[in-house]
């Protein structure tokens, strides 16, 4: 073999060996979390939930994934074939590629490999902006689906998505700019460092906090927002005509989606991997991670169990004359307020 | 920062192959058996009354208008809050009167009507 050629063999199965270890870890993450979410909200509402396969059901999420497996796939002769194919491939693909700079840890140093292992994807100074775009990518596979479908009802589920996930979308897009601002990059992982170093920013940022957790519920369609897929108004929405695994894949985007934004929330505003004050092994830092996810999806189901569904147009209020407007304004304060602790107002 | 773009480029592959090979391992194991009744659209139960694919409220297509202002403008603001710490205080006062004009369009569209869904 040409030797020039080695390093770049290496840092390709590298590539693949991540890839592979993220998607098997989202793809396992899905599936606790749905248990995850019956369990918590059977316990509040009074009931024990899934309890049947398994020890405390822990085998049912493996079980339904089965059943979806030996599913028929009804596939409506109405359908545009092609994009009704497509549609949950994109949702699911765009869901996974968003984890891609989230960073899970301190880089490592490990023996096969020159320079230190980036735990996480990558890390690059455009990492919030590429999140950013890539998170507004979830919209095509679910307009499309609605629209592939020729179903009224899924039309306006799609649509409906659509118009929610591009309103909220600024409200968080503006309402990460605080952060921005205050460490001076995009990357994840130095925004995770400067936490580290400092204070997390929730406290700096509390009411970009606010804003970015009620647009992050927004933004992945969950309960109270879960305006597509209303069951009363819209049977399913934008998946009524999907069966079988191609429904699996909207689903499986849905929790990847979440578990995206709760390492986003952790990453951004609550010090990411860290711990303040303890300097911790990479799998401390691991688990301190996947603790704060699973504290965020906690709230997810907090809010899904305690929240009635909002009406249409009053979701679309809130995010254009309510959201948007206070993430405005947290913008101009976090300018003022930084521009006069530089001059030393603060003492 | 080659390597992080390739890595990405893989992982793009990778997370589409997943799914596919779940698809075709599914399409291996479960049933094949469609019919005329089952192969239509079942919206709610009810038979079909015509095409989905027809006029539809004009309001969507309006915040898409409005969303794609604001979010080029949004766009903008990245790169001032990166350096935003190392520019003098004149920026924060040009950056303001951006945002104020961002305000206006907002206000602007909100006495319009454009933000009333009808």
């Amino acid at each position: 073999m040409n030797p020039d050629l080695t390093p770049t063999i290496w840092i390709l199965l590298e590539a693949v060996v991540k890839g592979a270890i993220v998607i098997g870890a989202l793809l396992t993450g899905f599936a606790y979390s749905t248990w995850f979410e019956r369990k918590v909200i059977a316990r509040m509402q009074v009931r024990l939930g899934p309890n049947k396969a398994g020890p405390a059901g822990l085998l049912l999420p493996a079980a339904d994934g089965l059943k979806l497996f030996f599913k028929e796939n009804i596939i409506p002769r109405a359908v545009d074939k092609g994009i009704f194919f497509l549609a949950p491939l994109i949702s699911m693909t765009v869901a996974v590629l968003a984890f891609a700079v989230i960073p899970v840890g301190d880089p490592t140093e490990v023996p096969w490999r020159e320079g230190l292992l980036q735990l996480g994807i990558a890390d690059f100074d455009v990492a919030l902006l590429y999140l950013l775009g890539v998170t507004s990518f979830a919209v095509y596979g679910i307009a499309l689906a609605g629209w592939a479908s020729n179903n009224k009802f899924a039309l306006i589920g799609g649509l409906r998505a659509g118009a929610q996930m591009i309103s909220y979308e600024l409200a968080m897009g503006l309402s990460i700019l605080g952060v921005v601002m205050i460490v001076g990059s995009l990357s994840l992982h130095e925004i995770v460092v400067w936490q580290k170093a400092h204070v997390w920013l929730v406290l700096l940022q509390p009411l970009g906090f606010v804003i970015y957790v009620i647009t992050a519920i927004a933004e992945t369609n969950r309960a109270p927002f879960d305006m597509p897929e209303a069951e009363q108004e819209l049977i399913a929405g934008y998946h009524t005509e999907y069966t079988g695994m191609r429904f699996a894949l909207f689903f499986q985007a849905e929790y990847i989606a979440m578990l995206t934004v709760c390492a986003l929330a952790a990453a951004l505003f609550l010090g990411g991997y860290s711990l303040p004050g303890v300097e911790l092994p990479w799998f401390g830092d691991l688990a301190v991670f996947l603790g704060k996810v699973i504290a965020g999806m906690f709230v997810f189901v907090w809010i899904r169990a305690t929240m009635p569904r909002l009406r249409y147009d009053q979701l679309m209020d809130f995010g254009w004359k309510v959201l948007l407007p206070l993430s405005i304004i947290n913008v101009v304060a976090t300018a003022v307020g930084l521009a006069l602790y530089q001059n030393g107002v603060f003492g | 920062m080659v390597d992080n773009w390739g890595f990405i480029a893989v992982l793009t592959l990778v997370a589409f192959t997943v799914p596919l090979i779940g698809l075709a391992l599914s399409w291996l194991l479960r049933p094949h058996r469609p019919g005329p009744i089952k192969q239509t659209t079942y919206e709610c139960g009810l038979e079909t009354i015509g095409d989905s694919w027809v006029q539809f409220k004009v309001q969507y297509y309006l915040y898409a208008l409005i969303f794609v202002l604001f979010d080029v403008e949004t766009v903008f603001l990245y790169p001032w809050a990166v350096a935003f710490l190392g520019l003098p205080l004149f920026a924060l006062v040009e950056m303001v009167i951006f945002l104020g004009i961002l305000a206006i369009g907002l206000i602007y569209a909100w006495r319009k009507g454009a933000l009333e869904w009808v």
